[in-house]
Protein backbone atom coordinates (compact mmCIF):
# COMPACT_ATOMS: atom_id res chain seq x y z
CA UNK A 1 0.00 0.00 0.00
CA UNK A 2 1.16 3.20 -0.95
CA UNK A 3 1.09 6.47 1.39
CA UNK A 4 -1.22 8.22 -0.15
CA UNK A 5 -3.77 4.40 0.37
CA UNK A 6 -2.67 4.72 3.58
CA UNK A 7 -3.52 8.23 4.33
CA UNK A 8 -6.99 7.82 2.85
CA UNK A 9 -7.61 4.15 4.28
CA UNK A 10 -7.73 5.89 7.54
CA UNK A 11 -10.42 8.48 6.97
CA UNK A 12 -13.38 8.43 9.07
CA UNK A 13 -16.82 7.53 7.86
CA UNK A 14 -17.97 11.02 7.93
CA UNK A 15 -14.53 12.87 6.48
CA UNK A 16 -15.31 9.99 3.67
CA UNK A 17 -18.82 11.58 2.96
CA UNK A 18 -17.83 15.60 3.62
CA UNK A 19 -15.14 14.34 0.78
CA UNK A 20 -17.82 12.97 -1.53
CA UNK A 21 -20.02 15.82 -1.41
CA UNK A 22 -17.02 18.30 -1.77
CA UNK A 23 -16.39 16.46 -5.31
CA UNK A 24 -20.16 16.46 -6.12
CA UNK A 25 -20.39 19.69 -5.69
CA UNK A 26 -17.21 20.39 -7.71
CA UNK A 27 -18.02 18.50 -10.29
CA UNK A 28 -21.41 20.37 -10.54
CA UNK A 29 -20.14 23.66 -10.38
CA UNK A 30 -17.86 23.14 -12.67
CA UNK A 31 -20.13 21.95 -15.02
CA UNK A 32 -22.45 24.69 -14.84
CA UNK A 33 -19.68 27.39 -15.17
CA UNK A 34 -17.97 25.38 -18.22
CA UNK A 35 -21.32 25.70 -19.64
CA UNK A 36 -21.31 29.42 -19.25
CA UNK A 37 -17.36 29.61 -19.83
CA UNK A 38 -18.02 27.63 -23.32
CA UNK A 39 -21.04 29.89 -24.23
CA UNK A 40 -18.92 32.80 -23.62
CA UNK A 41 -15.61 31.83 -25.14
CA UNK A 42 -17.04 30.85 -28.57
CA UNK A 43 -18.94 33.80 -28.68
CA UNK A 44 -16.27 35.67 -29.00
CA UNK A 45 -14.28 33.49 -31.34
CA UNK A 46 -17.87 34.10 -33.55
CA UNK A 47 -17.76 37.82 -32.97
CA UNK A 48 -20.52 37.68 -30.53
CA UNK A 49 -20.87 38.77 -27.07
CA UNK A 50 -22.56 35.47 -25.20
CA UNK A 51 -24.95 35.03 -22.47
CA UNK A 52 -24.17 38.45 -20.32
CA UNK A 53 -27.36 39.19 -18.81
CA UNK A 54 -28.18 36.61 -16.29
CA UNK A 55 -26.53 38.18 -13.19
CA UNK A 56 -22.53 39.63 -13.44
CA UNK A 57 -20.94 38.25 -16.75
CA UNK A 58 -24.25 36.33 -16.99
CA UNK A 59 -22.38 33.97 -14.78
CA UNK A 60 -25.42 31.98 -13.30
CA UNK A 61 -26.76 31.49 -17.01
CA UNK A 62 -25.82 27.40 -16.35
CA UNK A 63 -28.02 27.97 -13.68
CA UNK A 64 -31.01 29.83 -14.85
CA UNK A 65 -31.03 27.39 -17.92
CA UNK A 66 -31.42 23.94 -15.10
CA UNK A 67 -34.16 25.82 -13.60
CA UNK A 68 -36.01 26.46 -17.17
CA UNK A 69 -35.43 22.76 -18.16
CA UNK A 70 -37.46 22.16 -14.48
CA UNK A 71 -39.98 23.57 -15.21
CA UNK A 72 -40.62 22.23 -18.37
CA UNK A 73 -42.90 19.07 -19.39
CA UNK A 74 -41.48 15.76 -18.76
CA UNK A 75 -42.22 13.94 -21.69
CA UNK A 76 -42.26 10.09 -22.08
CA UNK A 77 -43.24 8.77 -25.93
CA UNK A 78 -45.60 6.50 -26.34
CA UNK A 79 -43.54 3.90 -28.09
CA UNK A 80 -40.90 4.57 -25.30
CA UNK A 81 -40.09 1.66 -23.20
CA UNK A 82 -40.64 3.43 -19.70
CA UNK A 83 -38.36 2.10 -17.31
CA UNK A 84 -35.18 1.93 -19.36
CA UNK A 85 -36.50 5.32 -20.48
CA UNK A 86 -36.14 6.70 -17.30
CA UNK A 87 -33.58 4.63 -15.95
CA UNK A 88 -30.91 5.66 -18.67
CA UNK A 89 -30.41 9.24 -17.66
CA UNK A 90 -29.53 7.37 -14.31
CA UNK A 91 -26.74 5.45 -15.12
CA UNK A 92 -25.72 8.48 -17.47
CA UNK A 93 -25.18 10.85 -14.29
CA UNK A 94 -24.42 7.90 -11.23
CA UNK A 95 -21.42 6.68 -13.37
CA UNK A 96 -19.85 10.45 -14.62
CA UNK A 97 -19.96 11.28 -10.83
CA UNK A 98 -18.49 8.01 -9.91
CA UNK A 99 -15.53 7.85 -12.15
CA UNK A 100 -14.51 11.25 -10.61
CA UNK A 101 -13.70 9.83 -7.02
CA UNK A 102 -9.97 8.39 -8.24
CA UNK A 103 -8.98 12.30 -9.12
CA UNK A 104 -6.33 13.35 -6.84
CA UNK A 105 -7.14 17.47 -6.70
CA UNK A 106 -4.63 18.26 -3.99
CA UNK A 107 -1.47 17.07 -2.02
CA UNK A 108 -1.37 16.45 1.36
CA UNK A 109 -3.46 18.89 3.45
CA UNK A 110 -5.72 19.20 6.54
CA UNK A 111 -9.45 18.99 6.51
CA UNK A 112 -11.72 19.40 10.01
CA UNK A 113 -8.10 18.38 12.13
CA UNK A 114 -7.57 15.32 10.12
CA UNK A 115 -4.19 15.10 7.37
CA UNK A 116 -6.02 13.96 4.07
CA UNK A 117 -5.67 14.35 0.29
CA UNK A 118 -8.60 15.94 -1.47
CA UNK A 119 -9.14 12.89 -3.68
CA UNK A 120 -11.81 10.04 -2.78
CA UNK A 121 -9.95 6.96 -2.98
CA UNK A 122 -6.82 5.85 -4.68
CA UNK A 123 -7.23 2.33 -5.71
CA UNK A 124 -4.05 0.23 -6.98
CA UNK A 125 -6.24 0.14 -10.07
CA UNK A 126 -7.33 3.72 -10.22
CA UNK A 127 -7.44 4.40 -14.06
CA UNK A 128 -8.51 1.24 -15.42
CA UNK A 129 -11.37 1.85 -12.58
CA UNK A 130 -11.94 5.15 -14.70
CA UNK A 131 -11.60 3.27 -17.79
CA UNK A 132 -14.48 0.87 -16.75
CA UNK A 133 -16.62 3.01 -15.20
CA UNK A 134 -16.27 4.89 -18.49
CA UNK A 135 -17.80 2.43 -20.28
CA UNK A 136 -20.50 1.30 -18.46
CA UNK A 137 -21.27 5.00 -18.81
CA UNK A 138 -22.44 3.77 -22.64
CA UNK A 139 -25.32 1.67 -21.36
CA UNK A 140 -26.85 5.06 -20.76
CA UNK A 141 -26.00 6.25 -24.14
CA UNK A 142 -27.10 3.27 -25.83
CA UNK A 143 -30.16 2.43 -23.63
CA UNK A 144 -31.50 5.59 -24.25
CA UNK A 145 -31.34 5.32 -27.97
CA UNK A 146 -32.90 2.07 -27.96
CA UNK A 147 -35.53 3.10 -25.29
CA UNK A 148 -37.09 6.16 -27.05
CA UNK A 149 -38.84 4.09 -29.63
CA UNK A 150 -37.66 6.55 -32.01
CA UNK A 151 -35.77 6.33 -35.38
CA UNK A 152 -33.06 9.30 -34.53
CA UNK A 153 -32.76 8.44 -30.49
CA UNK A 154 -31.67 4.91 -32.58
CA UNK A 155 -29.49 5.66 -35.30
CA UNK A 156 -27.70 8.56 -32.99
CA UNK A 157 -27.49 5.66 -30.22
CA UNK A 158 -25.55 3.46 -31.41
CA UNK A 159 -23.58 6.04 -33.65
CA UNK A 160 -22.71 7.39 -30.37
CA UNK A 161 -21.84 4.47 -28.60
CA UNK A 162 -19.93 3.04 -31.40
CA UNK A 163 -17.85 6.00 -31.05
CA UNK A 164 -17.42 5.97 -27.71
CA UNK A 165 -16.16 2.39 -27.55
CA UNK A 166 -14.11 2.86 -30.76
CA UNK A 167 -11.90 5.95 -29.38
CA UNK A 168 -11.50 4.01 -25.77
CA UNK A 169 -9.67 1.58 -27.63
CA UNK A 170 -7.15 4.33 -28.96
CA UNK A 171 -7.39 6.08 -25.15
CA UNK A 172 -6.91 2.48 -23.20
CA UNK A 173 -4.05 1.70 -25.79
CA UNK A 174 -2.15 5.56 -25.34
CA UNK A 175 -2.46 4.60 -21.42
CA UNK A 176 0.06 1.98 -21.40
CA UNK A 177 3.02 3.75 -22.07
CA UNK A 178 2.30 5.92 -19.00
CA UNK A 179 1.86 2.54 -17.21
CA UNK A 180 4.76 1.33 -18.30
CA UNK A 181 7.11 4.01 -16.94
CA UNK A 182 5.10 4.72 -14.18
CA UNK A 183 5.03 0.97 -13.07
CA UNK A 184 1.63 1.81 -11.51
CA UNK A 185 -1.84 2.28 -12.50
CA UNK A 186 -2.63 4.24 -9.26
CA UNK A 187 -3.60 8.04 -9.79
CA UNK A 188 -1.22 9.19 -6.83
CA UNK A 189 1.66 7.29 -7.66
CA UNK A 190 1.40 8.07 -11.51
CA UNK A 191 1.48 12.07 -10.08
CA UNK A 192 4.78 10.68 -7.89
CA UNK A 193 6.14 9.41 -10.80
CA UNK A 194 6.44 12.56 -12.69
CA UNK A 195 8.40 14.65 -10.22
CA UNK A 196 11.45 15.06 -12.08
CA UNK A 197 9.75 15.51 -15.72
CA UNK A 198 6.11 15.37 -17.09
CA UNK A 199 4.46 12.52 -19.33
CA UNK A 200 3.61 14.95 -21.53
CA UNK A 201 6.82 15.67 -22.62
CA UNK A 202 8.71 12.11 -22.14
CA UNK A 203 6.01 10.49 -23.83
CA UNK A 204 4.52 13.11 -25.81
CA UNK A 205 3.09 10.66 -28.95
CA UNK A 206 1.04 9.08 -26.16
CA UNK A 207 -0.12 12.78 -24.69
CA UNK A 208 -1.23 13.41 -28.38
CA UNK A 209 -3.42 10.20 -28.82
CA UNK A 210 -4.80 10.62 -25.30
CA UNK A 211 -6.19 14.84 -26.49
CA UNK A 212 -7.63 13.19 -29.82
CA UNK A 213 -9.37 10.41 -28.47
CA UNK A 214 -10.75 12.19 -25.19
CA UNK A 215 -12.08 14.24 -27.72
CA UNK A 216 -13.39 12.03 -29.53
CA UNK A 217 -14.80 9.66 -25.98
CA UNK A 218 -16.48 12.19 -24.91
CA UNK A 219 -18.57 12.80 -28.25
CA UNK A 220 -17.28 16.68 -28.56
CA UNK A 221 -16.55 19.10 -31.72
CA UNK A 222 -15.07 17.82 -33.94
CA UNK A 223 -15.96 15.03 -33.19
CA UNK A 224 -19.99 15.31 -32.33
CA UNK A 225 -21.30 13.03 -34.99
CA UNK A 226 -24.08 11.97 -32.61
CA UNK A 227 -25.57 15.38 -32.28
CA UNK A 228 -25.15 15.79 -35.65
CA UNK A 229 -28.24 18.35 -36.34
CA UNK A 230 -28.98 17.86 -39.91
CA UNK A 231 -28.90 14.07 -40.09
CA UNK A 232 -30.15 13.08 -36.80
CA UNK A 233 -31.88 15.73 -34.89
CA UNK A 234 -30.30 15.74 -31.17
CA UNK A 235 -29.09 12.30 -31.58
CA UNK A 236 -29.68 9.87 -28.02
CA UNK A 237 -31.59 12.41 -26.13
CA UNK A 238 -33.95 13.63 -28.94
CA UNK A 239 -37.11 12.53 -27.16
CA UNK A 240 -35.16 13.67 -24.10
CA UNK A 241 -37.22 16.72 -21.92
CA UNK A 242 -36.86 18.33 -18.93
CA UNK A 243 -34.75 17.31 -16.22
CA UNK A 244 -33.88 14.03 -17.83
CA UNK A 245 -32.38 15.96 -20.74
CA UNK A 246 -30.77 18.04 -18.41
CA UNK A 247 -29.00 14.98 -16.62
CA UNK A 248 -27.73 13.84 -19.74
CA UNK A 249 -25.95 17.01 -20.26
CA UNK A 250 -24.69 17.35 -16.86
CA UNK A 251 -23.35 13.75 -17.61
CA UNK A 252 -21.57 14.82 -20.86
CA UNK A 253 -19.76 18.08 -19.02
CA UNK A 254 -18.74 15.95 -15.81
CA UNK A 255 -16.99 13.49 -18.65
CA UNK A 256 -15.51 16.52 -20.03
CA UNK A 257 -14.05 17.53 -16.52
CA UNK A 258 -12.64 13.81 -15.94
CA UNK A 259 -10.98 13.00 -19.16
CA UNK A 260 -9.82 16.72 -18.34
CA UNK A 261 -8.69 15.56 -14.82
CA UNK A 262 -7.10 12.54 -16.23
CA UNK A 263 -4.94 13.94 -18.45
CA UNK A 264 -3.94 16.55 -15.90
CA UNK A 265 -2.96 13.58 -13.48
CA UNK A 266 -1.25 11.14 -16.12
CA UNK A 267 0.42 13.73 -18.51
CA UNK A 268 0.83 16.93 -16.86
CA UNK A 269 1.87 16.40 -13.12
CA UNK A 270 -1.87 16.72 -11.39
CA UNK A 271 -2.27 19.16 -8.92
CA UNK A 272 2.02 19.62 -8.67
CA UNK A 273 3.39 23.32 -9.31
CA UNK A 274 4.59 24.66 -13.04
CA UNK A 275 8.66 23.69 -13.04
CA UNK A 276 10.21 26.58 -10.76
CA UNK A 277 7.15 27.33 -8.81
CA UNK A 278 7.23 23.95 -6.92
CA UNK A 279 7.94 26.63 -3.23
CA UNK A 280 3.77 27.38 -3.88
CA UNK A 281 2.93 23.89 -3.46
CA UNK A 282 2.87 24.45 0.55
CA UNK A 283 0.62 27.86 0.38
CA UNK A 284 -2.24 28.07 2.38
CA UNK A 285 -1.70 24.79 3.86
CA UNK A 286 -1.00 22.62 1.08
CA UNK A 287 -4.38 23.96 -0.52
CA UNK A 288 -2.77 26.08 -2.76
CA UNK A 289 -2.06 23.00 -5.18
CA UNK A 290 -5.96 22.99 -6.03
CA UNK A 291 -4.80 26.17 -8.01
CA UNK A 292 -2.48 24.20 -10.38
CA UNK A 293 -4.83 21.31 -10.38
CA UNK A 294 -8.17 23.62 -11.61
CA UNK A 295 -5.92 25.73 -13.57
CA UNK A 296 -4.63 22.73 -15.73
CA UNK A 297 -8.23 21.56 -16.14
CA UNK A 298 -9.15 24.64 -16.90
CA UNK A 299 -6.19 24.70 -19.75
CA UNK A 300 -8.19 21.26 -21.10
CA UNK A 301 -11.25 22.81 -21.17
CA UNK A 302 -10.30 25.78 -23.00
CA UNK A 303 -8.93 23.45 -25.30
CA UNK A 304 -12.37 21.95 -26.01
CA UNK A 305 -13.89 25.09 -26.54
CA UNK A 306 -11.45 26.15 -28.78
CA UNK A 307 -11.54 23.09 -30.53
CA UNK A 308 -15.42 23.42 -31.07
CA UNK A 309 -14.72 27.12 -32.21
CA UNK A 310 -12.56 26.33 -34.89
CA UNK A 311 -13.07 22.87 -36.59
CA UNK A 312 -15.99 22.10 -38.72
CA UNK A 313 -17.59 18.59 -38.17
CA UNK A 314 -15.82 15.49 -39.55
CA UNK A 315 -17.71 12.72 -41.55
CA UNK A 316 -18.73 9.70 -39.50
CA UNK A 317 -16.45 7.26 -42.27
CA UNK A 318 -13.40 9.84 -41.94
CA UNK A 319 -13.95 9.63 -37.92
CA UNK A 320 -13.95 5.36 -37.63
CA UNK A 321 -11.14 5.62 -40.22
CA UNK A 322 -9.16 7.84 -38.41
CA UNK A 323 -10.01 5.92 -35.45
CA UNK A 324 -9.14 2.44 -36.48
CA UNK A 325 -6.64 3.05 -38.60
CA UNK A 326 -4.46 6.11 -37.57
CA UNK A 327 -4.38 6.03 -33.60
CA UNK A 328 -4.76 2.29 -33.19
CA UNK A 329 -1.88 0.74 -34.80
CA UNK A 330 0.04 4.06 -34.01
CA UNK A 331 -0.58 3.27 -30.32
CA UNK A 332 0.43 0.02 -31.08
CA UNK A 333 3.64 1.05 -32.70
CA UNK A 334 4.19 3.33 -30.26
CA UNK A 335 4.40 0.53 -27.38
CA UNK A 336 6.39 -1.35 -29.40
CA UNK A 337 8.70 1.01 -29.23
CA UNK A 338 8.67 2.42 -25.83
CA UNK A 339 8.60 -0.65 -24.55
CA UNK A 340 11.98 -2.04 -26.36
CA UNK A 341 13.16 1.61 -25.41
CA UNK A 342 12.84 0.75 -21.31
CA UNK A 343 14.59 -2.73 -21.77
CA UNK A 344 17.28 -1.09 -23.34
CA UNK A 345 17.62 1.45 -20.68
CA UNK A 346 17.10 -1.28 -18.29
CA UNK A 347 19.73 -3.72 -19.06
CA UNK A 348 22.10 -0.47 -19.72
CA UNK A 349 22.67 -1.11 -23.46
CA UNK A 350 25.42 1.66 -24.99
CA UNK A 351 24.01 4.76 -26.01
CA UNK A 352 25.42 3.97 -29.58
CA UNK A 353 22.82 0.46 -29.71
CA UNK A 354 20.07 2.95 -28.43
CA UNK A 355 20.87 5.71 -31.08
CA UNK A 356 20.85 2.73 -33.61
CA UNK A 357 17.66 1.53 -32.70
CA UNK A 358 15.58 4.85 -32.83
CA UNK A 359 17.09 5.89 -36.41
CA UNK A 360 16.41 2.64 -37.50
CA UNK A 361 12.45 3.00 -36.20
CA UNK A 362 12.29 6.13 -37.36
CA UNK A 363 13.88 5.23 -40.98
CA UNK A 364 11.40 1.95 -41.25
CA UNK A 365 8.32 4.60 -40.38
CA UNK A 366 9.90 6.27 -43.59
CA UNK A 367 9.65 4.10 -45.32
CA UNK A 368 5.71 2.62 -44.65
CA UNK A 369 4.92 6.11 -45.34
CA UNK A 370 6.43 6.63 -48.68
CA UNK A 371 5.09 3.12 -49.73
CA UNK A 372 1.94 4.52 -48.35
CA UNK A 373 2.12 7.29 -50.69
CA UNK A 374 3.09 5.56 -53.46
CA UNK A 375 -0.47 2.65 -53.22
CA UNK A 376 -2.35 6.07 -53.04
CA UNK A 377 -0.84 8.02 -55.71
CA UNK A 378 -1.25 4.77 -57.90
CA UNK A 379 -4.88 4.42 -57.07
CA UNK A 380 -5.23 8.00 -57.72
CA UNK A 381 -3.75 7.34 -61.15
CA UNK A 382 -5.96 4.22 -61.50
CA UNK A 383 -8.97 6.31 -61.00
CA UNK A 384 -7.76 8.97 -63.79
CA UNK A 385 -7.10 6.57 -66.47
CA UNK A 386 -10.94 5.60 -65.87
CA UNK A 387 -11.81 8.93 -67.77
CA UNK A 388 -12.36 8.52 -71.08
CA UNK A 389 -11.17 10.36 -74.12
CA UNK A 390 -13.52 11.99 -76.24
CA UNK A 391 -14.99 9.05 -79.08
CA UNK A 392 -13.81 10.11 -82.91
CA UNK A 393 -17.34 9.43 -83.65
CA UNK A 394 -20.38 11.49 -83.33
CA UNK A 395 -22.40 11.50 -80.14
CA UNK A 396 -25.80 12.56 -79.52
CA UNK A 397 -26.70 14.77 -77.29
CA UNK A 398 -29.52 13.93 -74.69
CA UNK A 399 -31.69 16.57 -72.69
CA UNK A 400 -30.06 18.18 -70.26
CA UNK A 401 -27.09 15.40 -70.21
CA UNK A 402 -24.16 16.97 -68.38
CA UNK A 403 -21.36 15.94 -70.70
CA UNK A 404 -17.81 14.52 -69.01
CA UNK A 405 -16.38 14.40 -72.66
CA UNK A 406 -12.98 16.64 -72.84
CA UNK A 407 -14.83 20.10 -74.95
CA UNK A 408 -12.60 20.46 -78.41
CA UNK A 409 -11.07 23.55 -78.04
CA UNK A 410 -13.05 27.10 -79.16
CA UNK A 411 -10.51 27.27 -82.20
CA UNK A 412 -11.16 24.08 -83.47
CA UNK A 413 -14.97 23.94 -83.34
CA UNK A 414 -15.17 27.44 -85.09
CA UNK A 415 -12.98 25.65 -88.17
CA UNK A 416 -15.45 22.85 -88.19
CA UNK A 417 -18.30 25.11 -88.38
CA UNK A 418 -17.03 27.31 -91.05
CA UNK A 419 -15.88 24.55 -93.60
CA UNK B 1 -11.46 2.25 6.36
CA UNK B 2 -11.89 0.19 2.98
CA UNK B 3 -10.57 2.14 0.15
CA UNK B 4 -14.19 0.86 -2.37
CA UNK B 5 -16.60 2.11 -0.18
CA UNK B 6 -16.00 5.69 -1.05
CA UNK B 7 -17.24 5.52 -4.61
CA UNK B 8 -19.93 3.78 -3.17
CA UNK B 9 -20.32 6.80 -1.57
CA UNK B 10 -20.01 9.01 -4.56
CA UNK B 11 -21.86 6.74 -6.60
CA UNK B 12 -24.74 7.21 -4.02
CA UNK B 13 -24.61 10.69 -3.80
CA UNK B 14 -24.75 10.72 -7.64
CA UNK B 15 -27.45 8.24 -7.87
CA UNK B 16 -29.91 9.92 -5.26
CA UNK B 17 -29.65 13.26 -7.00
CA UNK B 18 -30.70 12.09 -10.61
CA UNK B 19 -33.14 9.80 -8.70
CA UNK B 20 -34.44 13.18 -7.24
CA UNK B 21 -33.80 15.43 -10.69
CA UNK B 22 -36.34 12.90 -12.22
CA UNK B 23 -39.09 12.85 -9.51
CA UNK B 24 -38.34 16.59 -9.01
CA UNK B 25 -39.06 17.12 -12.89
CA UNK B 26 -42.42 15.06 -12.53
CA UNK B 27 -44.19 17.25 -9.76
CA UNK B 28 -42.72 20.61 -11.25
CA UNK B 29 -43.64 20.54 -14.90
CA UNK B 30 -46.63 21.52 -16.44
CA UNK B 31 -48.76 18.19 -17.70
CA UNK B 32 -50.57 19.30 -20.98
CA UNK B 33 -50.29 16.27 -22.84
CA UNK B 34 -51.47 15.56 -26.21
CA UNK B 35 -51.59 13.10 -29.01
CA UNK B 36 -48.35 15.01 -31.12
CA UNK B 37 -46.28 15.46 -27.83
CA UNK B 38 -46.74 11.35 -26.86
CA UNK B 39 -45.37 10.54 -30.36
CA UNK B 40 -42.02 9.93 -31.72
CA UNK B 41 -39.96 13.27 -32.98
CA UNK B 42 -39.87 12.88 -36.67
CA UNK B 43 -39.46 16.59 -37.81
CA UNK B 44 -43.23 17.46 -37.80
CA UNK B 45 -43.85 14.20 -40.55
CA UNK B 46 -46.40 11.28 -39.11
CA UNK B 47 -43.96 8.98 -36.99
CA UNK B 48 -43.50 5.78 -38.54
CA UNK B 49 -44.94 2.68 -36.99
CA UNK B 50 -41.81 1.67 -36.09
CA UNK B 51 -38.38 2.86 -35.71
CA UNK B 52 -35.38 2.69 -38.67
CA UNK B 53 -35.90 -1.78 -39.96
CA UNK B 54 -38.46 -3.02 -37.19
CA UNK B 55 -35.88 -1.72 -34.74
CA UNK B 56 -33.04 -3.63 -36.27
CA UNK B 57 -29.74 -1.48 -37.04
CA UNK B 58 -26.67 -2.21 -39.57
CA UNK B 59 -24.54 -5.41 -38.97
CA UNK B 60 -21.56 -2.57 -39.24
CA UNK B 61 -22.26 -1.97 -35.40
CA UNK B 62 -22.02 -5.61 -34.73
CA UNK B 63 -18.74 -5.92 -35.94
CA UNK B 64 -17.30 -2.73 -34.43
CA UNK B 65 -18.45 -4.34 -30.83
CA UNK B 66 -16.69 -7.27 -31.55
CA UNK B 67 -13.50 -5.43 -32.58
CA UNK B 68 -13.91 -3.54 -29.44
CA UNK B 69 -13.68 -6.41 -27.69
CA UNK B 70 -10.46 -8.18 -29.12
CA UNK B 71 -9.06 -4.87 -28.20
CA UNK B 72 -10.31 -4.19 -24.92
CA UNK B 73 -9.17 -7.54 -24.27
CA UNK B 74 -5.06 -7.04 -25.63
CA UNK B 75 -5.48 -3.88 -23.52
CA UNK B 76 -6.39 -5.99 -20.34
CA UNK B 77 -3.31 -8.14 -20.85
CA UNK B 78 -1.59 -4.67 -21.68
CA UNK B 79 -2.40 -2.99 -18.04
CA UNK B 80 -0.96 -5.64 -15.57
CA UNK B 81 2.14 -6.07 -18.30
CA UNK B 82 2.93 -2.61 -18.32
CA UNK B 83 2.81 -2.49 -14.60
CA UNK B 84 5.10 -5.18 -13.77
CA UNK B 85 7.43 -4.75 -17.33
CA UNK B 86 10.67 -3.50 -14.83
CA UNK B 87 10.45 -7.19 -13.50
CA UNK B 88 10.03 -8.88 -16.50
CA UNK B 89 12.65 -7.10 -18.80
CA UNK B 90 13.58 -8.85 -22.22
CA UNK B 91 11.44 -12.52 -21.74
CA UNK B 92 8.29 -9.90 -21.23
CA UNK B 93 8.92 -7.88 -23.82
CA UNK B 94 9.39 -10.41 -26.16
CA UNK B 95 6.03 -12.28 -24.81
CA UNK B 96 4.31 -9.36 -25.62
CA UNK B 97 5.76 -8.25 -28.77
CA UNK B 98 4.68 -11.86 -29.81
CA UNK B 99 0.95 -11.56 -28.86
CA UNK B 100 0.85 -8.04 -29.98
CA UNK B 101 1.92 -9.03 -33.34
CA UNK B 102 -0.90 -12.29 -33.48
CA UNK B 103 -3.49 -9.56 -32.71
CA UNK B 104 -1.90 -6.95 -35.48
CA UNK B 105 -2.54 -10.31 -38.30
CA UNK B 106 -5.96 -10.69 -37.29
CA UNK B 107 -6.52 -6.35 -37.74
CA UNK B 108 -4.70 -6.26 -40.75
CA UNK B 109 -7.09 -9.53 -42.24
CA UNK B 110 -10.03 -7.56 -41.07
CA UNK B 111 -8.60 -4.08 -42.51
CA UNK B 112 -7.57 -6.28 -45.92
CA UNK B 113 -11.29 -7.47 -45.88
CA UNK B 114 -12.64 -4.29 -45.43
CA UNK B 115 -13.88 -4.68 -42.19
CA UNK B 116 -13.06 -1.08 -41.07
CA UNK B 117 -14.98 0.08 -43.98
CA UNK B 118 -17.81 2.38 -43.28
CA UNK B 119 -19.31 3.86 -46.16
Amino acid sequence: MSEVQQLLGNDPGWLTLVKALIVFVFAVLMTLMSIWGERRIVARMQMRLGPNRTGPFGLVQGLADGVKLALKEDIIPKAADAVVFVLAPIIAATTCFMSFAVIPMTGKVKLFGHETTMQLTDLPVGVLYILSIASIGVYGIVLAGWSSGSTYPLLGGLRSSAQVISYEVAMGLSLVAVFLYAGSMSTSDIIDAQNKIWYAIVLFPSFVIYVISMVGETNRAPFDLAEAEGELVGGFHTEYSSLKFALFFLAEYVNIITVSALATTLFLGGYHALPGLTFTESWLGGYFTFFWFLAKVLAFLFFFIWLRGTLPRLRYDQFMKFGWKVLIPASLVWIMLVSTLRVFSLQGTSRAYVLGFVVGAILLGLGASSIYDKTKKRKAGEVAALVYDAPDFAVPQLPMSVSTFVVPSAAASKESASE
Amino acid sequence: MNLYVPILTIGAIGFGFAAFSIVAAAVTGPKRYNRAKLDAYECGIEPSPQAAGGGRFPIKYFLTAMLFIVFDIEIVFLYPWAVSFDQMGLFGLVEMLLFIGTVFVAYAYVWRRGGLEWD
